[in-house]
């Protein structure tokens, strides 16, 4: 394998379609108008020497290289800001060309060092031979001399090897849109700057734009330096975030030197983050376990064994427990951070191998409301757009998302957007930077309490039916009209209007009304949402809301519109269509569907239950009622990620075969007997699918550190379970999830290596997969409108806990920070802080940068204050990536009422001042019977959030005969004590007695 | 008692020799005298080296005085000046002065006459009829018409404002903008700030007529700050314009909407290039724009601009208000109307002096000038601002148009006319240009942000009689690269006044030790 050359045609692709013919050096070329003479001649095979263009950038002119001569015209333009015209006769090369080009490199030389610490990274000197200079006549100061900025721990800034082409300036500017770098001074004075002072000290996001766009040595990768050049390459997928980027992995031997974000990536288009480009150090870091390690009870040592020990351990314990408690007694939890072909291998195990559907993955704690949501109304649980689709929307809602920190590549095309002059509506309790950032400024704030979506939505959707803003004949041509018709009327009453609602959004109700305007006013309204709508008590009711709000004013099926899930993880998507969920299949088919689990059945060989397992809060709750035991859990620290960890730990504690598969230690694995060490990203072969839908591949850049992939381990574990299973490669896997998946039907690995990546679905219809979805038709058939009433979460503030607390992200570290808390990142935010209002920490007399003591109703914890008004009064706002503060000791066990989605963004709270700090856990008893309360409590949240109107408590039962294990139904009807339990709950129980 | 009118120039060239002090030293006489008098505080005639010049109306007649210095002011009074008695400063009728009355006063007729911020005063001398004709014209006519006069513009580049003007005109867009550029950074140049400072209404009213004919609607003026008193002339100008309705929502009464501000330099020389002016507008660094794209069809926030210069718009209601076939009578082939040069330097008898096109170098030099103050013969005369040409006494049957100094390797630029004696190092004035462009450039193109100081350095080497031969092959090869390939004119023109002395003042860069020595 080679290094991969991307070509670089110098400026960007012309978007006009008209296309007009010149002759460049004799040689006729075809483009469309608007190209630049210096792209034009690329097209063409000619290389026009440049020093200052590059094609992600927009011409510049500064260099005075690429000049060249114009049939007609006088002088010697610079070819990359010349745009062609029809006949236009040029010539690049000319004996007047070559000796300005040579005069200009003189100068650009006698300013350069003779050397370059980065050798061939520099095309100085290269460029200098190219042209054909030969000497350096002149003499007199230089920039030789000047300090170097070390102060970013990934790249350095060298000044005296800077060129000033502005290159970094402009990609910090035109691609990041940070605005973090300019240029200094006048005349020979001009000196790149980060604004004035050091790298580290400025707004620089360090997302490493700038390093990529450096032509010289000013701006390198540290691990270049230290490394050396890279010999290879290998084209693979971030394992970060849901946007999933595509890299150059560049590689000397079997050493990673610099990760380089690819062009041709349809999700990043060659940009990145700090986190993909740089924060991948974790990977080799002395914390990897890479040894299989056993223990018989979690008091005791780690032991290492070998790989076919621990499995037989593993195995044994879980075949005891299903041989003692049942068949039900187990299960496991696959990863949205491991490759389809990884969670798919797990579900396959827990239900052919395990022979139950408890099987859940950690989307449930994110997104499964989207999944529900988007399922009831467009038919399928994904996104509707590419991500490419925003650079087309006019109007574009952000609600309870953080892109510039959570999707910072994307965030980075929605600003391009932005500025050019999309209007932007931001739905979100804080003040997040999209509000007002260089060159962009939010048309409205919509700063609602945390708990309020539904209310806002709602607002919204109402002064579009009544103002006559809604797109009757998107609605009348493509919706289901019986929904919409009851929707209108629900929607119209006075209780859904802004000013009825303003009292529990608290937000003005004409803010709500010019925002409706705008948004239903937009030729193309886009809406992008985050775990600020799902992680809530009406997580589903609010997707559905916002799917509501994009039929009725005919906001889908086209490019710049759509309702766009900002997935968390990179592989989220990915890990829900494989079949994770207890209630479902592959390609989201309910499990009780006959025909479906006969595919399976014939397949696998095996028969599999029609009922739906246990979600993973069910598993904690039966984990304490004494009927689950064992869990295989593959990548994901519950012990920290989930909300109310008290109850978690217990629950864990409570098993007798906890599995961790995972690249380090953690918090889970605490609680755990068998460890089975997990591959990186680097390791892995096979396949992301990021939010837009976009399955990607995922190359290994080196073998596995353990010796094992991990789908091999998982296989492994099956086979000693009695169930024989194996693969070569993930190829081979995906081949199995085509066979079974009607959307995957045309995905092959050897496509994928064709043709870069293809969204979903992918089959015969759509061969090369399907950008923007319902295009034609809902793949529901109509569009559903459903009802979604507003009801105020059960988490309210009190005199005790008078503050919400809502939960988030940091663009440097990411969730539970087991990766990037073991990266040079911990600079930017070596711990979690708690962000609250100057008016809240005034009365509290908390003073920024002290301990604080955090206290929910289900635990309590201290952290360092950060005083900023990026919160409103009333709301404190933390992150969770560190496990010494562990934020979800205060999160608490509500939850989404169709999925169970924890309500991580409310929390009623009380902040107070400590004397010392980080927090400590303290473990407390539980209820009692926590699996009876829970049944009682979700019921009724089911009962209250399904609408009223017709006969609620057929859905009530249907919904709980979809999503419900057996068991739970069981004790719903026989041990829940009635007069806890609401009507419509009731009802629904008669029902379904009278249906057996 | 019938009130005696003074005119005391409140110009800044003027200010800077004491008209301030004269004007209330002459008030303070007057009033211990018991006389009463009124003090008009007008613009600069331009002779400046006249100023503090005091200006008595006597009669039909403005009887003048000057230079005065506060000592001259009892003397003055003795002689009874208040009646136009003679006096050894007193220079009889100014309107007669040969130096003014030979000029051919266009754009610059009511300047030094008029009370700058006085609508009345401007009416009457025939203010506003051409913007009311403007009016009555449509857009495509006016533009015609400017066509027709041949204007072109006057900061520098010459380009057909008419050309212009109907690339702006013919751009659609909902808004379009009007950008006067005032930041006259050239050393040696001046009529711009005595024209905002003296008659600032004619700016005003060439603005909103080039608006009427672009279609544009918002009008910004862009002054250096160096120039306080024209930022402060120029805004009090515009309040009174509003006043009087000539800016707004309806302009005389029409429905025509056209509003105008000014906006203050940050320091930068380049941000005279029109680019570079339009980034410092927005409020960005002062970097030179690669064009295409035309400011005309791209310009300001991306909207058609239309760019002049103060002299261009303010040429423009002269021009509509007598036709264009008036202004065209004057001048010579394609270089036609007034052209207001600007006499500084070493001169006798510098300021502003507006004639038509083809006026010969040394008409203007020894004419107007009538050489040097020092007394010492003339060496060079340096056209066009610090990036224009050195000529030599060789080249006074030069005519002074833009073709025929082109051809002379030089320019006609803004119009200054920097005179030197004999004292003047023209090696030394090719370093200056050099270091010049080494300050002043934006730093965004190589051949200028390097080409200067390399210039510079090898300039000095060849003053310091290092390989002299050597170093001037570089230096003329470091002029190709700079004039060639450099982004804008800036780069692109420093190497005139290089080349220039060079070949028309070889011996500067001879034998410089052995001069020495």
């Amino acid at each position: 394998m080679t290094l991969l050359m991307e070509p670089d045609f110098g400026t960007p692709p012309s978007k006009e379609s008209n296309r007009v013919t010149v002759t460049i050096d004799g040689i006729s070329v075809e483009v469309p108008a608007g190209t630049s003479i210096m792209r034009a001649a690329a097209t063409a095979g000619i290389t026009v020497p440049k020093l200052c263009s590059t094609d992600s950038l927009k011409a510049f002119g500064s260099c005075r290289l690429c000049i060249v001569e114009i049939t007609g015209r006088n002088g010697t333009p610079s070819s990359c800001t010349i745009p062609v015209a029809q006949g236009m006769e040029i010539a690049t090369e000319s004996e007047k060309l070559s000796r300005l080009r040579q005069g200009v490199m003189e100068l650009y030389m006698s300013d350069h060092p003779e050397q370059c610490a980065v050798g061939d990274n520099c095309k100085m000197h290269e460029m200098a031979a190219t042209v054909g200079l030969t000497e350096i006549r002149y003499s007199g100061k230089t920039h030789l001399n000047l300090p170097k900025d070390e102060s970013n721990p990934y790249f350095t800034f060298d000044s005296a090897e800077c060129i000033v082409c502005n290159r970094c300036v402009r990609a910090c500017d035109e691609v990041q849109g940070t605005f973090a770098l300019t240029i200094e001074n006048r005349g020979f004075e001009a000196r790149v700057s980060s604004s004035g002072t050091s790298f580290i000290e400025s707004e620089c996001v360090s997302c490493g734009a700038c390093v990529q766009a450096c032509p010289t040595g000013a701006l390198t990768e540290k691990t270049l330096l230290t490394i050396g050049t890279p010999t290879r390459s290998v084209v693979t997928t971030c394992a970060y975030c849901g946007v999933g980027c595509s890299f150059k992995a560049e590689l000397k031997g079997d050493e990673l030197v610099r990760m380089v974000p690819l062009k041709d990536g349809g999700a990043n288009e060659g940009h990145s983050c700090v986190k993909g480009r740089f924060a991948w150090g974790y990977a080799t870091h002395q914390d990897r376990i890479v040894s299989p390690m056993i223990r018989k009870s979690i008091t005791e040592e780690w032991q290492k064994v070998s790989w076919q020990e621990a499995i037989e351990f593993a195995a044994s314990g879980l075949k005891r427990i299903q041989a003692e408690l049942g068949i039900n007694s187990i299960g496991g939890i696959s990863s949205s951070r491991c490759t389809n072909e990884e969670v798919f291998v797990v579900t396959k195990m827990v239900r052919a191998a395990f022979g139950n559907n408890n099987i859940d993955t950690c989307a449930r704690v994110c997104h499964s409301p989207t999944g529900y949501g988007l399922k009831q109304t467009f038919g399928t649980s994904a996104g509707t757009q590419d991500f490419e689709s925003v650079e087309h929307a006019d109007v574009i809602m952000v609600i309870g998302a953080n892109p510039t920190a959570a999707h910072p590549v994307f965030a980075s095309r929605m600003k391009k957007a932005l500025r050019r002059g999309a209007a932007l509506i931001v739905v979100d309790p804080r003040s997040i930077p999209l509000v007002r950032t260089p060159h962009i400024a939010a048309s409205h704030h919509l700063q609602l309490m945390p708990g309020s979506n539904v209310a806002v939505i709602n607002a919204l959707a109402h002064v579009i039916a009544t103002e006559g803003l809604m797109d009757r004949e998107f609605i009348n041509s493509r919706c289901d009209l019986e929904s919409f018709a009851q929707w209108e009327a629900f929607i119209r009453l006075p209780e859904n209007s802004p000013e009825t609602l303003e009292a529990a959004s608290r937000v003005p109700a004409e803010d709500v009304r010019k925002a409706a305007r705008l948004y239903a006013g937009a030729t193309n309204g886009a809406i992008y949402y985050g775990l600020g709508v799902t992680e809530h008590s009406q997580g589903s009711t609010m997707v559905m809301g916002i799917a509501n709000l994009a039929m009725a004013t005919g906001n889908i099926g086209r490019k710049g519109v759509g309702v766009n899930p900002l997935r968390g993880q990179n592989n989220v998507q990915g890990s829900c269509d494989m079949g994770s969920f207890p209630h479902e299949l592959s390609g989201y088919r309910h499990i009780s569907d006959a025909d479906t689990r006969a595919i399976f059945d014939e397949k696998w060989g095996v028969t599999l239950q029609p009922e739906p397992g246990l979600r993973i809060p069910n598993m904690f709750d039966a984990a304490l009622a004494g009927e689950f035991k064992g869990l295989y859990i593959q990548g994901e620290d519950i012990a920290q990620s989930d909300p109310n960890t008290i109850h978690v730990h217990a629950a864990l504690r409570a098993m007798e075969m906890v599995i961790v598969q995972d690249l380090f230690l953690n918090e889970t694995s605490k609680f755990a007997h068998v460890f089975l060490p997990g591959t990186s990203f680097l390791e892995k072969d096979g396949t992301f699918t990021n939010a837009e839908r976009r399955i990607n591949r995922v190359r290994p850049l080196m073998p596995s550190k353990t010796g094992k992939s991990e789908h091999e381990v998982t296989c492994d574990l099956a086979t000693a379970m009695g169930y024989p299973m194996s693969y070569h490669n993930g190829a081979a896997i995906m081949e199995e999830i085509a066979a079974v998946t009607p959307t995957f039907s045309g995905v092959t690995f050897a496509k994928l290596d064709e043709v870069g990546s293809m969204q979903w679905p992918v089959n015969e219809s759509a061969p090369e997969g399907t950008p923007t979805m319902h295009e034609e038709r809902f793949v529901r058939g109509e569009g559903r409108f459903m009802l979604t009433p507003y009801v105020a979460t059960e988490e309210k503030v009190n005199r005790k806990f008078p503050l919400l607390l809502t939960t988030g992200r940091v663009l440097s570290q990411y969730n539970v920070g087991a990766q990037t808390r073991r990266t040079l990142n911990v600079i930017w935010h070596p711990e979690d802080t708690l962000d609250i209002h100057e008016a809240d920490a005034e009365l509290r007399g908390i003073k920024d940068g002290t301990w604080v003591k955090l206290a929910s109703r289900v635990g309590d914890t201290i952290m360092r204050a950060r005083i900023t008004d990026e919160v409103p009064a009333g709301v404190v706002y933390t992150t969770f990536h560190f496990p010494e503060s562990g934020a979800n000791v205060i999160t608490t066990d509500l939850s989404d009422w169709a999925t169970n989605c924890p309500e991580y963004k409310v929390t009623a709270v009380e902040v107070s001042p400590s004397a010392k700090g980080p927090g400590v856990i303290h473990e407390h008893d539980l209820d009692k019977d926590l699996q009876l309360s829970s049944i009682i409590r979700m019921a009724n949240q089911i009962a209250a959030n399904i609408p009223s109107t017709g006969a609620p408590e057929i859905e009530v039962a249907h919904h709980i005969v979809q999503f419900w294990t057996p068991v739970m139904r069981r004790r719903l009807h026989e041990d829940a004590d009635k007069t806890l339990l609401s009507p419509v709950v009731l009802k629904a129980l008669e029902l379904e007695s009278a249906a057996h | 008692m019938i009130s005696t009118k003074l005119y005391i120039p409140g110009d800044s060239a003027a200010v800077s020799v004491g008209a301030d002090e004269v004007a209330s030293e002459i008030a303070k006489l007057a009033e211990a005298k018991g006389i009463q008098i009124e003090i008009i505080r007008n613009g600069t005639r331009g002779a400046l080296w006249l100023e503090p010049l005091v200006e008595v109306q006597v009669g039909e007649e403005r009887i003048g005085y000057g230079p005065v210095n506060v000592e001259d002011v009892a003397g003055l009074f003795e002689a009874q000046f208040l009646n136009g008695a003679p006096h050894k400063l007193g220079i009889n009728n100014v309107d007669e002065l040969p130096w003014l009355a030979k000029q051919d006063r266009v754009t610059f007729r009511r300047v030094g006459i008029i009370d700058p911020l006085s609508m009345i005063d401007y009416e009457a001398h025939g203010g506003l009829i051409g913007l009311r004709r403007a009016l009555k014209l449509s857009g495509a006519e006016i533009v015609a018409e400017v066509l027709e006069s041949g204007l072109r513009g006057r900061g520098g580049a010459g380009f057909p404002a008419g050309v212009k003007w109907k690339t702006v005109l013919d751009t659609q867009s909902d808004i379009k903008y009007l950008c006067c550029n005032a930041d006259e950074g050239d050393s040696g140049t001046f009529a711009d700030r005595i024209l905002m400072e003296g008659d600032p209404f004619t700016l005003i009213e060439g603005m909103v007529i080039a608006a009427i004919a672009v279609g544009a609607s918002q009008g910004i003026v862009y002054i250096r700050s160096e120039y306080p008193a024209a930022i402060a002339k120029l805004s009090a100008a515009i309040a009174i314009a509003y006043e009087h309705g000539l800016l707004g929502e309806n302009v005389i009464g029409s429905n025509f909407e056209f509003n105008l501000k000014v906006r203050a330099g940050a320091g930068s020389y380049v941000c005279g290039e029109e680019t570079a002016m339009l980034e410092s507008i927005e409020g960005k660094r002062g970097v030179v724009r690669s064009k295409p794209p035309l400011p005309a069809i791209t310009g300001l926030f991306g909207k058609p601009t239309l760019i002049n210069n103060v002299l261009t718009f303010s040429s423009v209601p002269a021009i509509i208000s007598e036709g264009a076939s008036s202004y065209k009578s004057r001048g010579v082939s394609r270089s036609l109307g007034t052209q207001v040069f600007q006499l500084g330097g070493n001169v006798k008898s510098g300021g502003i002096v507006e004639t038509g096109f083809g006026i010969t170098l040394g008409e203007l030099v020894s004419g107007y000038g009538e050489g040097t103050l020092t007394g010492k013969p003339v060496k060079a005369v340096q056209i066009g601002g610090p990036l224009g040409a050195y000529f030599s006494t060789k080249s006074y049957d030069l005519s002074m148009d833009y073709e025929s100094l082109l051809a002379a390797g030089g320019m006609l630029g803004h119009g200054g006319v920097v005179i030197f004696d004999t004292a003047v190092d023209l090696a030394v004035q090719a370093k200056f240009a050099m270091e010049f462009c080494a300050i002043e450039s934006c730093g965004k193109c190589t051949p200028c942000r390097l080409g200067s100081t390399r210039g510079a350095e090898t300039i000095q080497e060849i003053i310091d009689g290092q390989n002299v031969a050597g170093n001037k092959k570089l230096l003329l090869d470091l002029c190709e690269v700079m004039s060639d390939s450099s982004l804008c004119a800036m780069g692109g023109l420093t190497p005139m006044p290089v080349k220039s002395a060079m070949s028309n003042f070889p011996e500067d860069f001879e034998n410089r030790l052995a001069a020495k020595v």
